[in-house]
């Protein structure tokens, strides 16, 4: 072998192995490649273990090095083997098949004498390999890693077109064997492109026709149908896995033409106990396109998986997958299903009171509490009828009002586990989160069955609005909401689903990468509920309009009244004065819950409401924003409007929407004590909610929260929650959720800040958006807030340039009279800015004006300050800088 | 202790000479033209003169080496005697006298291959790669002066980076001079990030490492105010500073690049004495960004720059107005 970029030469080793398969004759040996980092080999250090990694096709031990390299670091042996016929393995001129390649791998493992415990690690058609021997040695076994794989094929889906095409006669042996063309496509998958070297060393042992006559076996012996001599192997592998007791593993590339999210689903109902990590922008070579080794160690480590440990893991696993057993809030406190007061209040004397109401542009539809009870009784019968129960995954792609309202309690009364994404997202960015939550059914409106056909969603169908059968069919619809009303089933109610189990996952807004879905248990959205009602004093009797999604849907929950205004809600700033006026009469509402983009517009369009729109605004007496920092001039406006009303700007997160909460008054005062330490410098949220607490980790020189959690004035943080109602976990993003609870009991959010010595918070960015000059660390939301104070400055972004540690600060402005290019600030402006930083004890290197900054689309407010820090990089080195 | 100082004639040797004697140091300084400093003993003599060096160290207990070739033109072989063989006379002659410590002064450009540089650490002296006679025969020397240290005959380098101040006439007269005659334009926008240095805190600077010269031998440290600002902005300040309108044009610095390495071509074969317009090393310094990591270079020199851009601005500006 030769040199190749990331191999330590000394790792290639040779053996020969006598063969025990049947596709050899008795007494033939075959001579092997593999990788072998060698720890432990020679008495040279102790080994907690050996990862044995199997290859697919048509790659080669190499697919394996940075798991050589990391398993040095982290004390594993690491041997990866190059299959039969393939690498620089011997061609072994027998066509070997799954069995054949199982009972190698058992030869080879024989002959070499893996010192255990065993941890099988495999990609692609490798991964099938690696659990097959997995399913057949469990002795040693203690653990199993998977990346890019399947182990079963519906029989009642067609495999994948790639596959499909190069099986097809006269493709397939001139495309895998005669050609390089599937060995090409393959490397050309990898996101971003390979290196040439590595390229180059991924095509080395495959050069001539013969050498890859094992690529155009391996793919003959994809077993399509049941007919497939490789069939029975793979199904006793598939059904066998369901009892391994060892800790799994799984991470994955969901762009992956072949191995896509439903062969994920697959593995993970057969191993419910999986730990799973989607690298959200990583492809089929998942270990070349994300630092899947240093995932893989670390997960060993916290799975306590080796020497030393095994033992307490192998009975644990299978339980601890759910509930964190370190949360701080224990199993035993009351627990009141989120939807329970509806059947209270129908049963009761509000039953004909109004429940929920909805305006558009086609009237009024209002739901007593007796109606909505009903309905949603024979929503969740419908779908109980079509089979959807427990832990079923249910996409709900429909507008917040009635029907969503219905669907989401109608799901979480049966059990079934409520998707929720924002259209917000944009149709890729919705794609990937509705693909990424493998949802066993979509429910939504005509638009979402229409992507969900055009981008290929996963999932049973069903329409809100009732379809004709052409369409229907076009859709793949297999029912309407009307239908599912319609289905009486003749079952009894599903039982109440156990006060633990998943409830929901909610997509965070993406504004900063792919959007996240974060799971909730039935436990954690009632505390959600209880955390509001505490907090905001809102229960029965209230009436509130909905103009923010997540506390909106809580209205029934609290057994208040709620009503959807008239706007389109993939943007908020489409609210109008009179529209919110026209919902508050509806129902004489009292709250109003809205975002700040919409109140941006509410404000805008005030001059058009009509008389009664004033008096019904008159009587709102307290008004929510939430979702994005809302501006002090913007509530002061707003507080005009809505005179009598007490107007909050509650803090939280998709993780936890109340972490904190502050009025105007509050904020005014806050303001006002300029002489209280850690009063300033950010945006002031109040104090923490009833049940929740915060602290912060204090940042180190490089901008990294490492400091032990505290309260302490002035210390500025990553801020940390801890509540009833924080989320359970990530859905299928393992490393993140471990990152974000690498400090129990803490939620770390993400966000920096600090309290004041009256213990109120103050969010200062985010971590991630820390600057750090050599002067110490910056924040940029005190800085920011003291520029968009200047006159011409609409908005302000201050980062960071240069290497961690001696970064430039720059001020990237958006002002009233920058062209169309960005360029650098006025003098005058740029001389107000510097003595404006200098007042806060920072040096601006530049300034910067540009016509628009780059917002979240859910919020029209969050700034996208890593994407304007590269970009003010590449500005401010010379030369072409592209667009912002 | 005294102090010899070679090239005290320029703006930075005589503020290094004026700021040792503030310090309460006998200052003693070298170079071909009279210096006209207050309070210093004067030689005059060629860095190139074997006796005059040896004279002028005799009775020093330090050196402070300044004195260099910096124009554009002359051939090789009069960088190398003047910057690399002057250097090595001046070590020989040094040690000899029984002098303990050395700072040479050095610039930036002996590690600059002419990419960006984004707060960059000092980096080894390249000489095969620096870009012109000057920055190939600075780099030598560094290496051979650094080459010498031991913990007996100490030996440190500051690399000030583009030094200015009132009496400049390197940077500052030349960029009002040009500007005066409409002469001088930005490179893309004049937007790259680049570090400068107050004279007085490249002076401090050097004294600092003097005084720290235990732990600072051997090594290079870059010195800047630690201030990254637009090229644009400093041309601006500059200007204003010297009562001309500062450049409002723009030239791609692509081609101002090629075309420098044209001009610099032609001049050398016309061969012309003065400064050309435009150098390839001066455009990629006006069109690339570059700037430095003090982080370094302050802890180690226990030195801070206490001249802020802003104030020298204002110090040049009334110069200027006299």
């Amino acid at each position: 072998m030769v040199a190749l970029p990331g191999v330590d030469p000394s790792w290639s080793t040779y053996i020969d192995v006598p063969s025990s398969s049947a596709a050899d004759a008795p007494g033939t040996s075959h001579r092997w490649h593999y990788l072998d980092n060698g720890l432990g080999r020679d008495g040279t250090g102790s080994a907690k273990g050996t990862l044995l990694c199997v290859h697919g096709n048509p790659t080669w031990s190499y697919l394996w090095r940075s798991y050589l390299a990391a398993g040095l670091e982290a004390g594993w042996r690491v041997i990866a083997v190059d299959q039969l016929d393939m690498g620089y393995s011997e061609r072994t001129g027998a066509f070997r098949r799954l069995e054949h390649r199982i009972t190698d791998l058992e030869d080879f493992v024989g002959a070499v004498g893996l010192p255990g415990p065993v941890v099988t690690v495999g990609h692609d058609w490798g991964g099938v390999v690696s659990l097959g021997y997995a399913n057949r040695n469990r002795d040693d076994l203690a653990g199993v890693i998977l990346t890019n794989t399947a182990i079963h094929q519906n029989p009642d889906r067609p495999i994948p077109a790639p596959l499909r095409l190069a099986l097809a006669p006269g493709v397939h042996g001139l495309g895998t064997r005669t050609s390089t063309a599937f060995l090409d496509v393959t490397l050309s998958l990898a996101r971003p492109a390979l290196d040439r070297d590595v390229r180059r060393a991924f095509r080395d042992p495959y050069r001539t026709a013969a050498a890859r006559q094992g690529i155009a076996n391996f793919v003959s012996d994809i077993p399509a149908d049941a007919s497939h001599p490789s069939y029975g192997a793979l199904t006793t592998t598939a059904e066998g896995i369901r009892s391994l007791d060892v800790p799994v593993l799984m991470m994955w590339g969901p762009h992956d033409p072949i191995f896509s999210d439903p062969y994920l689903e697959d593995l993970a109902r057969r191993m419910p106990h999986a730990d799973i990590h989607r690298f959200e922008r990583a492809g089929h070579l998942v270990q070349e396109d994300a630092d899947t080794a240093s995932t893989a160690m670390e997960w060993l480590g916290i799975r306590s998986i080796g020497v030393a440990g095994s033992e307490t893991v192998r009975d644990s696993a299978r339980q601890d997958v759910q509930q964190d057993p370190r949360r701080s809030f224990q199993q035993d406190t009351a627990y009141l299903p989120l939807g329970a007061r509806i059947p209270e209040l129908a049963a009761g004397s509000a039953g004909t009171t109004t429940a929920v109401a909805e305006l558009t542009a086609a009237g009024t539809r209002t739901l007593s509490w007796r109606e909505l009870d009903d309905d949603i009784r024979a929503v969740a019968g419908g779908l109980t009828a079509l089979g959807v129960g427990a832990g079923s995954r249910v996409s709900l792609l429909v507008p917040p009002g009635v029907d969503l309202t219905v669907l989401i309690y109608a799901c979480l009364r049966i059990g079934a586990v409520i998707v929720v994404a924002d259209a917000g997202l944009g149709a890729r960015g919705l794609s990937r989160a509705v693909k990424g939550s493998a949802p066993d059914v979509v429910i939504g409106i005509e638009r979402a069955l229409l992507a969900a056909r055009a981008f290929g969603w996963p999932g049973r169908r069903i329409s809100v609005a009732p379809l004709s059968p052409a369409r229907r069919t076009a859709l793949r619809v297999e029912a309407s909401l009307n239908d599912l009303r319609a289905a009486r089933p003749t079952d009894p109610p599903a039982a109440a689903p156990d006060a633990d189990a998943d409830a929901a996952i909610l997509f965070t807004s993406g504004s900063t990468g792919p959007a996240k879905g974060v799971v909730y248990t039935h436990r954690q959205l009632s505390a959600m509920r209880d955390a509001v009602e505490t907090t905001l004093g809102l229960g029965p009797g209230a009436a509130l309009v909905a103009g923010f999604a997540p506390f909106a849907l809580l209205g029934p929950a609290l057994g208040a009244t709620s009503v959807t205004p008239d706007m389109d809600v993939t943007a908020p700033g489409t609210l109008t004065a009179q529209a919110l006026a026209d919902a508050a009469a509806a129902i004489d509402a009292t709250v109003v819950f809205a975002s700040p983009a919409a109140l941006r517009n509410v404000l805008a369009t005030s001059a058009d409401v009509t008389a009664p729109g004033r008096a019904a605004l008159g009587r709102i007496s307290l008004l929510l924003s939430a979702g994005a920092p809302v501006p002090v001039p913007l509530l002061d406006a707003l507080q005009d409007l809505v005179p009598s009303a007490v107007l909050h700007t509650p803090y939280g997160m998709t993780e936890s929407l109340l972490v904190a909460d502050i009025d105007l008054t509050g904020i005014h005062a806050a303001a006002a004590a300029s002489g209280l330490e850690g009063a300033g410098n950010g945006v002031c949220v109040g104090r923490p909610v009833p049940g929740a607490r915060a602290a912060v980790s204090p940042l180190d020189g490089t901008g990294a929260a490492t400091g032990e959690p505290t309260t302490a004035p002035g210390v500025t943080g990553e801020i940390l929650v801890d509540a009833p109602h924080v989320k359970d976990r990530y859905f299928r993003l393992w490393r993140t959720q471990q990152e974000s609870s690498r400090t129990p009991p803490w939620h770390r959010t993400g966000d920096v800040g600090h309290f004041d010595a009256e213990g109120r918070l103050w969010v200062e960015g985010r971590l991630g958006h820390v600057v750090t000059a050599a002067g110490g660390v910056l924040t940029p939301v005190g800085l920011e807030q003291a520029l968009e104070e200047l006159d011409g400055v609409h908005l302000a972004a201050v980062v960071g340039v240069g290497p961690v540690g001696t970064q430039a600060v720059v001020a990237v402005l958006q002002t009233e009279t920058a062209g169309r290019r960005p360029r650098l600030a006025d003098p005058p402006l740029a001389a107000a800015a510097r003595a404006a930083a200098r007042d806060r004890g920072v040096d601006l290197a530049a300034i910067l004006a540009v016509p628009a900054l780059p917002v979240d689309i859910r919020h029209n407010a969050k700034i996208d300050r890593t994407r304007v820090a590269a970009w003010s990089s590449r500005f401010l080195s010379g030369g072409r800088a592209g667009s912002l | 202790m005294t102090v010899l100082v070679t090239g005290a004639s320029g703006m930075l040797g005589r503020t290094v000479a004026e700021h040792l004697l503030a310090g309460g140091s006998p200052v003693r300084c070298f170079q071909r033209r009279p210096s006209g400093i207050d309070g210093v003993e004067e030689l005059l003599g060629s860095i190139g003169d074997a006796g005059a060096v040896t004279a002028a160290v005799q009775g020093c207990d330090a050196v402070i080496h300044l004195a260099a070739k910096v124009s554009f033109t002359g051939t090789p072989a009069e960088f190398d005697r003047t910057n690399v063989e002057g250097t090595r006379l001046l070590l020989d002659a040094a040690q000899d006298a029984g002098a303990t410590d050395v700072v040479y002064v050095s610039s930036p450009s002996v590690a600059h291959d002419g990419t960006s540089l984004v707060g960059a650490p000092a980096g080894p002296a390249e000489p095969e790669y620096a870009r012109g006679h000057y920055a190939r025969t600075k780099a030598a020397a560094e290496l051979l002066a650094l080459a010498r240290s031991t913990p007996e005959f100490r030996v440190a380098a500051v690399r000030p980076h583009i030094v200015w101040g009132p009496g400049d006439t390197q940077l500052v007269e030349r960029v009002i001079e040009r500007a005066r005659r409409g002469r001088l334009p930005l490179l893309d926008g004049g937007t790259a990030l680049i570090d400068t240095t107050y004279v007085d805190n490249a002076a401090s600077a050097i004294v600092a490492c003097l005084h720290r010269m235990q732990a600072a031998q051997g090594q290079a440290f870059v010195v800047t105010n630690g201030e990254p600002r637009p090229i644009a902005e400093l041309l601006d300040g500059i200007c204003r500073s010297g009562g001309v309108q500062p450049p409002a044009w723009s030239v791609p610095g692509a081609l101002a690049r090629s075309a420098g390495a044209v001009i610099e071509r032609a001049w050398l074969a016309l061969g012309r004495a003065e400064e050309p317009p435009m150098t390839r090393f001066l455009a990629e310094q006006l069109s690339t960004a570059h700037w430095f990591d003090q982080r370094h270079t302050r802890a180690v020199l226990d030195w801070q720059p206490s001249v802020s851009i802003e104030e020298g601005l204002e110090r040049l500006a009334a110069h200027y107005r006299g």
